[in-house]
Parts: structure tokens; C-alpha cells; sequence
């Protein structure tokens, strides 16, 4: 640890000034500075209490809450945020010493005293915050101890470096670029219109007409999908036997015939 | 490169190298990747040697969580520190309040911070110790919103000098709730 040099008092007329004068005028920005160095309202109420040198278990309620609300009063003025915390703080106290103010029943003499949950509050919220300070003093990294290292030596094995032309570059390139995307997205359809269906409709149109045009098997809205599935039903049904696929030389249109089976 | 007479010079070179706390096993594998067959109590005695060697010299072996270190002497830090102090090293209040409800209760949440510290702890600060690596999330407690539970690491002790969390310097007593009341009591 650094220590540093006790300052001396200054003098005044001969006689060491060990109090500061009572109209000595502290610009606002430094008592900022101080005021802002607070952690939280838990610090400030630490800080008052300690200032009156007294033991938190003597609090005075009544003049600590005067004291802590000028200091945030003081703190509001001078711009500092104001967390809401400052403000609960501020009404747990009031809360408090409204409550002592109160002269206590019989009955409740049993009840505890309002100052306890703050006390063990402040009790705990001191034993780490010197145990903070503490952990603060100690050595640390970078600020007390430095580790120690050299410029490492010329590694053999040097295949870390590598070279590369531009024409290797773009080559690299272009092959990645046309690489098949294998990874593309493939989405499955549910097949709205099904072969089977279709082959069991012509047949039964077959039945009662034994011929049909292939224009009639599907419908025009059905689209290219119709025109697929009536055209693989019909090779389907003409595969085994069940009708004969006939165009006639001049015309372009194509016939389904029921096949004559007992023939065949 | 098989036969390396100079046990402790090897060593030396490999925390030099290193720049980081590096363990013995490591120290043994390093030497294994290169055909040198040596134990742990033998390297052991190769680091002893090299701290007798460096008595009288402004560096020293130092063990910390992670394993061991090279590093200046504290007593040699003063004019190095001009080197490395930047902003980064001056730790405020709060931060440091924070840490140490996290080091010696934990693991904890940010509530249970705050109900110590009677302030919300800022997320500015959290992030300022996660980005340090001296806490990590380990877990949620199980309770509505399933707040993440903080605890110090390696790195925190190490940058601390400290081989384990037991090294922190002693929490204060607690003063007995029943003590304070009763005074409060009588006073």
C-alpha cells in the first residue's frame, strides 16, 4: 500500500487551523464530487451515523431523518439522479419516527422496537461494506502486481503462415460459389389430387360410356395438375389392361376405350 | 529436443511463454506433446528451484486458482503501473460492495444484493464484473421469474492473488439480532 504523507494543519495568524471556518464557501460542484461518491442510501445513513460518532444501536431516529432528507434535498438541488431508492429510504425513516413518536399501549410494548429492522439492515449492509473495503485493499491485478512474460521465440513449426495469390483466391471462389446448394430448402406438398382417385373415376365413366376424350378427364381448373394426374391414371389403367389409348391419324385427339377384356 | 537436461530452465520458459496461471498437469502434457517423460513432483521440484533462483530478483512464482504464474514482485510494482493504469483499474464503490456480497454469499441474485445495499444494483455494474469474467451465471433459483445466481470465478481470485475463495480477507461478525434488540431495549 501506498501511504501517504499526513498533511499538516494549515496556519492562520500563527495558530493551526483544525476546523474549517464556518462561512468558508465550498463551490457546489465539489461537494457533487463528494456527494456523488455515496453507493447508496444505506452509505448515506452510514455516513451521518458515523459522523455523530455514535453506535447504530443509539440512532436517533428524529435527527437522522432530518439529516437525510437535507442530504437528499441537498443532492435533488445539485442535480444528482435521485434514485427511488434514496426516496424509499426516506420514507422508511419518516415511517419510523412516526411510529416512535406514537406512545406506545400496553399492548404493544411486546412488539419490537420500529428502529430494529432498520438497525439489523444497516448491521449487515456495514459488514460488507468493510469487508468491500478490505477485499478493495487487497493486491490486485494490474494495479499492485504485474504478470511477467517475454516475446516468445521463433517457432519452428511455421505453418501458421500461408500464402496465397489472388488467381487462388478467386478460383476458391467461384468453386464455392457454383457448389450445388444441397442444403436448399425442399418442401413437400400434400398431393391434393391422387392417381388412384382419378383412375377409379374413369373407370366408372368408362362403364357407362366405354369411351371418353382424354380432354374430359380433368377439369380446366384443376390446372397442369389435373391434366398430370389424368394423363397417369390413364397410362396406369391402359398399363394393365383396363382400357385402350387411341388416336386417330388426322386428329390430335386422344380417346380412352374400355378394353374389351373377354378378348384380350 | 529429447533429452532436455535442464529441467527447470524448461519450466521457466513455459510460464514465461504462457503469460496466464497454467497448472503442473498442463506444464507435464506441454513437455509429454514433446517426448519428455517427466512427473508432477519432478516439476514440482524444477519450480522450487527457479523461485530459490529468483530470491534476489524482481520476479517470483506465485500459485493461484488457476495453477502457477510468473509475476513482478508487488514491491517492484510502483513504476510499472503507470503502464497499465487505465481507467479500467479504479473500481467504484458500488462495484466493489457488489463483488463482495456476490463473493461471500453466493451463490445470490440481484435481490439479494439489493436488499443489502438498500439500492438496485445497475446492470452497468453486472456486465462490468461479467466482462472482467470475476462472476458467472451458474444457475436460476427457482422462484417467479427465475432470477440468475451469481458467483465469483477463477479469474477473481487470481486477479486477486488468491488460490481459493477461503483467502478473502474474514467477513465481520454478524452482531445477533437478539443482542441489538435487547439494547435497544435497555437503551
Amino acid at each position: 500500500m501506498k501511504s501517504q504523507a499526513q498533511l499538516a494543519f494549515p496556519q492562520f495568524k500563527g495558530e493551526a487551523l483544525t476546523q474549517l471556518p464556518d462561512d468558508l464557501f465550498i463551490p457546489p460542484e465539489a461537494l457533487e464530487i463528494y456527494l456523488e461518491d455515496f453507493s447508496g442510501p444505506m452509505d448515506v445513513l452510514l455516513y451521518l451515523i458515523q459522523k455523530k460518532d455514535i453506535d447504530i444501536l443509539d440512532l436517533d431516529v428524529s435527527e437522522i431523518t432530518d439529516q437525510y432528507i437535507k442530504y437528499i434535498d441537498l443532492m435533488d438541488a445539485l442535480k444528482i439522479e435521485l434514485a427511488a431508492d434514496y426516496l424509499v429510504m426516506a420514507a422508511t425513516l419518516a415511517h419510523i419516527k412516526s411510529r416512535m413518536l406514537i406512545p406506545q399501549s400496553e399492548e404493544e410494548e411486546e412488539e419490537q422496537d420500529p428502529r430494529s429492522e432498520l438497525i439489523k439492515r444497516l448491521q449487515e449492509y456495514q459488514r460488507y461494506k468493510s469487508a468491500s473495503e478490505s477485499i478493495s485493499n487487497l493486491p490486485r491485478l494490474d494495479r499492485d502486481f504485474f504478470l511477467a512474460s517475454t516475446a516468445l521465440p521463433k517457432f519452428k513449426d511455421s505453418s501458421t503462415s500461408f500464402s496465397i495469390s489472388a488467381n487462388e483466391l478467386a478460383s476458391i471462389f467461384y468453386k464455392v460459389s457454383t457448389r450445388p446448394k444441397f442444403s436448399a430448402h425442399h418442401e413437400i406438398h400434400f398431393e391434393e389430387l391422387s392417381t388412384q382417385e382419378r383412375i377409379s373415376l374413369i373407370l366408372s365413366i368408362l362403364n357407362k360410356s366405354n369411351v371418353i376424350q382424354f380432354f374430359k378427364t380433368y377439369k380446366k381448373n384443376e390446372g397442369k395438375q389435373g391434366v398430370v394426374v389424368a394423363l397417369l391414371a390413364s397410362l396406369d389403367l391402359a398399363k394393365d389392361g383396363y382400357v385402350e389409348l387411341i388416336q386417330n391419324k388426322d386428329s390430335n385427339q386422344l380417346y380412352l376405350k374400355l378394353a374389351n377384356r373377354g378378348v384380350n | 529436443m529429447n533429452n532436455f537436461e535442464n529441467l527447470p530452465n524448461l519450466v521457466e520458459s513455459i510460464l514465461f511463454g504462457a503469460g496466464r496461471p497454467i497448472r503442473l498437469s498442463e506444464i507435464k502434457s506441454l513437455m509429454g506433446s514433446q517426448n519428455i517423460d517427466v512427473d508432477l513432483p519432478s516439476i514440482k521440484i524444477a519450480l522450487n528451484s527457479l523461485e530459490e533462483r529468483y530470491a534476489d530478483s524482481s520476479i517470483e512464482i506465485k500459485e493461484v486458482a488457476s495453477g502457477f504464474r510468473m509475476q513482478i514482485k508487488e514491491s517492484y510494482g510502483d513504476c510499472i503501473f503507470p503502464l497499465w493504469n487505465d481507467t479500467s483499474s479504479r473500481l467504484s464503490k458500488a462495484l466493489m460492495e457488489t463483488i463482495s456480497i456476490i463473493a461471500y454469499k453466493q451463490p445470490v441474485t440481484r435481490g439479494d444484493i439489493e436488499d443489502i445495499r438498500g439500492v438496485t444494483v445497475s446492470t452497468q455494474i453486472i456486465r462490468s464484473l461479467l466482462d472482467r469474467e470475476w462472476i458467472k451465471v451458474n444457475g436460476y433459483r427457482d422462484v417467479p421469474g427465475r432470477p440468475a445466481l451469481y458467483e465469483t470465478t477463477k479469474t477473481f481470485l487470481n486477479d486477486l492473488n488468491l488460490k481459493s475463495i477461503s483467502d478473502l480477507p474474514l467477513l465481520p461478525e454478524a452482531i445477533l439480532a437478539e443482542d441489538s434488540l435487547d439494547k435497544i431495549k435497555a437503551g
